[in-house]
């Protein structure tokens, strides 16, 4: 059954042509060949960027074109666009919960000296309540 | 265990006549092969969503690492070789374009193209690890080790033309390499198409492991000459500036720029670090102005990235275990339109692979 399927199946695009319990979708290989070479030259295209002195912006354009790569390939190389919606639904609720935890972790990064500061400048920068405490 | 048999085995199975209820590739339980199929995959999806969390926390361990450490990183990063890292990465793409590729050759029963794609991205992943295993070394030998074990760069670093661990780290791809050469010899001698679909992807993948590490050699060499050819030429009237840019770096309200030159020399000037610079402006006196290139500062950098690329490396060993096994089941011709969920969900794990990949790359290589 499935080799007589297999020949007829050559070159379809048949996301939606459900034969009785047929549910394979194979990706046309134009379309797989064509993600390579988009993923291939973003790849040229993020070396490139890294030698131009962008500063600031280097970390963000590099992450935006690394996002731009990850999409492709979850959604063609993976399927996702023709997957089953609940598996979409838990991948992008991983991606929401991978953003609140780098969030509000790098949220306190920041929030510590890495020097101790001398008791008398501590004293200064406090309100008058609180430095009475401090001895 | 002929070919002959495996052919019947392969055809049998969509024969609903024969005796059992259900063919030998739908397991009991299941209702159907798509039912089958769907509950595998979201198996499958959970456990790439685990495995996204868990890398999740190294990134955030990167980020923290990284605000916290700005000059650090890119000081370190230069010594990650580019090239080596680009190479990879357009390796790893190819493998996950034909293993997206397999997918569709499962689909359609067309065995011996899946048994070829699946050794091709087999062959990738091993590439992919046979020019690590030249990164590595390459920075074992300059003591770019993680955490406290960092030994600080001298301007001109012995030169070793392989690497000391190399050897070490090839050996059991060239000892592979020997075994399924001979696997390979003996199916041929015994006129066995199973086995020889089985042993040539996996002789072949181990070629590519020691065929990466003499590619990564290569490339590393060439990087090394250019350098030492920009030494040359630069030697005198670098030396010359790096007095005068050294106190300029000290002097500097911007700490982050760096001077003109070789790049490699340029890593050997002492970098103040952000947090000293504006200590020294807030005016708090006596502070030690260290170099980064030091233990216990650039080898955060190093944790990182060795934890990182290591446990990414890891996963490209089990990538690889489980691409063999499919090997066996397509030499096997196990797979059609309605049993292919295994290739599909290792297909999603490579992928992931990659996915991850794609990230580190930019991340590590490319900080400027």
């Amino acid at each position: 059954m499935a080799h007589t399927h297999s020949s007829a199946d050559h070159n379809i695009h048949d996301s939606h042509l459900h034969g009785d319990g047929e549910f394979s979708h194979p990706a046309p290989l134009s379309m797989l060949f064509t993600i390579f070479g988009i993923l291939v030259l973003l790849t040229l295209l993020t070396v490139y960027q890294s030698t131009l002195n962008l500063g600031d912006m280097e970390i963000w354009l590099s992450l935006f074109i690394a996002t731009i790569k990850a999409a492709l390939v979850i959604l063609f190389f993976m399927h996702m666009l023709w997957d089953k919606p609940f598996n979409a639904i838990l991948f992008i609720s991983t991606l929401i919960f991978v953003a609140l935890f780098l969030g509000f972790t790098l949220l306190d990064a920041h929030a510590y000296k890495d020097t101790i500061e001398p008791r008398d400048t501590l004293k200064e920068s406090l309100p008058p309540a609180l430095a009475d405490s401090v001895k | 265990m002929t070919a002959t048999t495996h052919e019947s085995h392969g055809t049998g199975h969509d024969d609903h006549g024969h005796e059992h209820d259900h063919p030998a590739w739908l397991a009991h339980h299941f209702d159907d092969a798509e039912q089958q199929f769907d509950s595998g995959k979201l198996g499958m999806w959970l456990f790439l969503v685990t495995e996204v969390l868990f890398f999740s926390g190294m990134f955030c361990a990167y980020a923290l690492l990284r605000s916290l450490n700005p000059e650090v990183f890119s000081y370190c990063s230069a010594f990650l070789n580019e090239k080596l890292g680009a190479i990879n990465t357009g390796v790893l793409l190819f493998s996950s374009l034909t293993m997206a590729w397999a997918v569709r050759a499962a689909q359609l029963s067309q065995h011996r193209l899946l048994v070829a794609l699946l050794g091709a991205t087999l062959g990738c992943a091993a590439m992919f690890l046979g020019v690590k295993t030249v990164e590595y070394s390459h920075k074992w030998d300059l003591g770019l080790l993680p955490g406290m074990l960092y030994q600080a760069q001298v301007s001109h670093p012995e030169h070793h033309a392989i690497p000391t661990a190399l050897p070490y780290l090839q050996a059991p791809g060239v000892v592979l390499l020997v075994g399924f050469a001979l696997y390979w010899l003996w199916a041929l001698m015994k006129r066995n198409d199973f086995h020889l679909q089985i042993a040539g992807p996996l002789a072949v993948a181990a070629a590519c492991y020691v065929g990466g590490a003499f590619l990564g050699l290569k490339l590393e060499e060439s990087a090394e000459h250019a350098e030492t050819a920009a030494h040359a030429t630069h030697d005198h009237s670098d030396h010359a500036d790096h007095a005068s840019e050294g106190t300029a770096v000290a002097g500097a309200t911007d700490a982050t720029a760096l001077p003109v030159g070789s790049e490699r020399e340029n890593l050997l000037i002492p970098q103040q670090s952000h947090a000293d610079q504006v200590a020294v402006e807030k005016g708090i006196e006596e502070v030690e102005s260290p170099s980064v290139n030091q233990r216990g500062r650039a080898g955060v950098f190093f944790s990182i990235y060795y934890c990182m690329t290591g446990i990414h490396a890891i996963h490209i060993l089990a990538g690889m275990g489980v691409i063999a096994w499919l090997i066996v089941k397509a030499a096997r011709r196990e797979f059609h339109s309605k049993y292919f969920g295994p290739v599909d969900n290792v297909g999603l794990y490579w992928h992931l692979v990659d996915f991850i990949w794609i990230y580190l790359f930019p991340l590590l290589y490319l900080i400027k």
